[in-house]
């Protein structure tokens, strides 16, 4: 019996990273990691501020929806008169994606003179028309006809600019809804429409706000391509909105993408969810938070080292710190700019007379 | 120069402001090829194209709110409602959205929303309302109404170039009951803002706007042939901004003021009026301050039921020769 020596293992070639999926390099990676976290950071700040009663109103957090909010924002061409959003309450990460400041947010929330609405207006309703984003109103639907509008504009002038806005589960239920995504249909018009199912409508789920599963089942009726796509899936969507934008762009007409995701804090930081079911928040925030799996993807995938982020992470702490130290003191508005400016002519409400006795 | 229609008149406005500014564009129910449920739009589609006519789905919210996107950027959007009753359909656009944006985010939205109004047509309680009280509370919305072929020219132009946005009514009982001459080539504006002496007087003042300042005219006219009461005419134009100095002007002349309008009475801009004319006129007052109105009910059908309901020559008549008494 002759011995025989196993044969050598050959050592394993060098692992090389998958490649990055939908056309993304590492640095834009980087970038929309450092929106995920600037967003979370953010409404963590606010909420500190909340409590020593800095928030002047009430805050309303994006929690579990900041994966959805900045990769949808950022499939858009942005910069000075590109493609064009409306955010809703919980789309803070695109508002920060196509340029809003975090020191604009906190002097939002905080009433501030300094304030893009001078303390008109509250959170996240203000907007940029040369960065390309538009404040929402409350009343949910009304922007689906506005960005209907803003999108025939660009159809009318020829401009290959898309328009995108949001609409939640419960704002597919509005009359203005369905007129605005109508009219968009039938014109034809260059516009994506991400409809965020996160289960509540303040305290309302799905089931009692619609009698077929997704919201895409909605729309498909109107004309309009739809999809379903897993909303904390941060690249899932922004590979979805990317094909959208440019269908859009392409003469397609209206595009809807419905992103599944979990609305993890309640309709505002007053509320105490108890019509959410026990652990089922607890559950999303353990298995499917956003940012987690962002994370757990980039790095197993090797597209990123763990430092990078850990020091993105340091540097979005800092800015916050130093966006709240340089706005938290500023001034309340003059009671008297309150008259000013509800026309262009004429120029300002006139004051009482018994406030000049 | 030729006579030409109320309707007329405002088809030459929209006309000659679509040739002279290329970001004006209409919008609303049937306007395109068809011209509008009343013409007023005919053959503008076929003189400027699809792309500045626009026909749309039964929606006025989305034309309303598209309007409104639109006039963001740059647009000078003109949207129709085919009949002014169907403008509580974008209420909420209008009251929310419009009349917010300057105020809460800066925003300019130089939109006009128009359409056919009024009543003494038998057109029933869904095509015959006025409107204005219902926007008249809204900060952030103008209201013209004309009362004349000059001005519904004038006021369409001057709403089209206006930076706020602008609703602007139209009386369908005026459309082709009316006829002027207007001067060739010139640009007839008329100002925002700007009420108009309608006739002279000295015994009382009448104040009103729309249909029903021919009505007041026609009363005058009995009144000097019969009682030989001399009385003033003060046609508003523009409900928001009101003209405030010119309604004090002519009370401080005849210290009497008989207020007529056509829509209802309560919550009616009547009320408003008068209450201006007790803060800034009342030592000039020898009697109270008189409305003329609809009654409050849904405008009926019937002719006997609409012509009861609506205020009528022989009413502002009768109500002014109680007041010249007084």
């Amino acid at each position: 019996m002759t011995s025989r020596t196993a044969p050598p293992i050959p050592a394993p070639p060098p692992r090389e990273a998958p490649p990055i999926p939908a056309g993304l390099t590492r640095g834009q990676l980087l970038e929309i990691y450092r929106y995920l976290r600037l967003t979370r950071i953010l409404e963590e700040r606010l909420v500190a501020l909340y409590k020593q009663s800095k928030v002047i109103g009430g805050l309303f957090r994006s929690l579990g929806q900041e994966g959805e909010s900045v990769a949808s924002a950022y499939a858009l061409e942005r910069g000075s008169h590109k493609d064009f959003l409306s955010p809703l309450i919980r789309n803070l990460g695109s508002m920060l994606v196509m340029g809003a400041q975090p020191i604009q947010i906190l002097r939002q929330y905080m009433a501030k003179a300094t304030s893009p609405t001078g303390g008109r207006e509250l959170n996240v309703h203000f907007g940029d028309l040369e960065r390309g984003y538009l404040g929402q109103i409350s009343h949910l639907g009304d922007m689906i006809p506005v960005l209907a509008g803003i999108a025939l504009t660009f159809k009318l002038r020829g401009e290959r600019r898309v328009a995108l806005v949001y609409i939640g589960d419960g704002g597919t239920s509005t009359g203005t809804f369905h007129e605005g995504l109508n009219f968009a249909a039938v014109q034809r018009v260059p516009l994506v429409v991400i409809g965020e199912y996160n289960h509540w409508a303040y305290s309302t789920p799905p089931e009692k706000q619609f009698a077929v599963p997704h919201l895409a089942d909605r729309v498909r009726g109107y004309g309009v391509p739809a999809s379903t796509v897993d909303g904390n899936d941060v690249l899932a969507v922004y590979a979805e909105t990317k094909g959208a934008v440019e269908r859009a762009r392409g003469g397609g007409g209206v595009q809807f993408i419905e992103v599944k995701t979990y609305r993890r804090k309640g309709h505002a930081e007053h509320d105490d969810q108890s019509y959410v079911p026990a652990g089922e928040s607890e559950r999303w925030a353990r298995e499917n938070d956003p940012i987690d799996r962002y994370v757990v993807q980039v790095l197993d995938n090797e597209w990123a080292q763990a430092g990078e982020l850990e020091e993105i992470d340091a540097r979005v702490r800092a800015e916050v710190d130093t966006a709240t130290d340089a706005c938290v003191n500023d001034p309340a508005p003059r009671p008297e700019s309150a008259l000013p400016s509800v026309y262009a002519d004429p120029p300002a409400a006139s004051l009482h007379w018994y406030r000049s006795l | 120069m030729a006579e030409i229609t109320y309707l007329e008149a405002l088809r030459q406005g929209l006309r000659e402001e679509m040739a002279r500014d290329e970001r004006v564009f209409i919008l609303g129910e049937d306007v395109g090829l068809y011209g509008g449920a009343f013409k007023v739009t005919e053959g503008l589609m076929q003189q400027f194209g699809e792309g500045r006519v626009i026909d749309t789905p039964i929606s006025e919210a989305a034309i309303v709110g598209a309007a409104a996107g639109a006039a963001h950027m740059g647009m000078r959007p003109v949207a129709e409602m085919q009949f002014i009753d169907f403008i509580s359909c974008a209420y909420d656009m209008l009251t929310n959205y419009v009349a917010t944006a300057r105020y809460r985010a800066g925003l300019a939205t130089p939109l006009v929303v128009r359409g056919p109004c009024g009543g003494y047509v038998r057109g029933g309680p869904f095509h015959s309302q006025n409107v204005e009280a219902a926007f008249f509370h809204t900060p952030g919305l103008k209201i013209v109404y004309p009362a004349t072929v000059a001005d519904a020219k004038g006021l369409i132009k001057s709403a089209i170039r206006d930076e706020d946005p602008v609703i602007y009514l139209e009386h369908k009982w005026l459309y082709r009951r009316i006829k002027a001459e207007l001067p060739d080539g010139a640009d007839v504006l008329t100002p925002i803002g700007e009420a108009r002496l309608a006739r002279a007087g000295d015994a009382l003042s009448i104040v009103t706007y729309g249909a029903t300042v021919w009505k007041a005219l026609e009363a005058a006219d009995l009144l000097a042939q019969q009682d030989g009461l001399s009385v003033e005419v003060l046609d508003l134009r523009t409900l928001v901004p009101m003209d405030d100095a010119a309604i004090m002007r002519s009370v401080r002349k005849t210290n009497k003021v008989l207020i007529v309008h056509e829509d209802t009475r309560t919550g009616g801009l009547a009320g408003e009026i008068a209450a201006r004319i007790n803060e800034q006129a009342f030592e000039w007052l020898d009697g109270p301050i008189m409305r003329v109105t609809a009654h409050d009910v849904p405008l009926p059908y019937a002719p006997a039921l609409e012509d009861f309901v609506l205020p009528q020559t022989e009413d502002i008549v009768k109500a002014a020769r109680w007041l010249a008494k007084y």
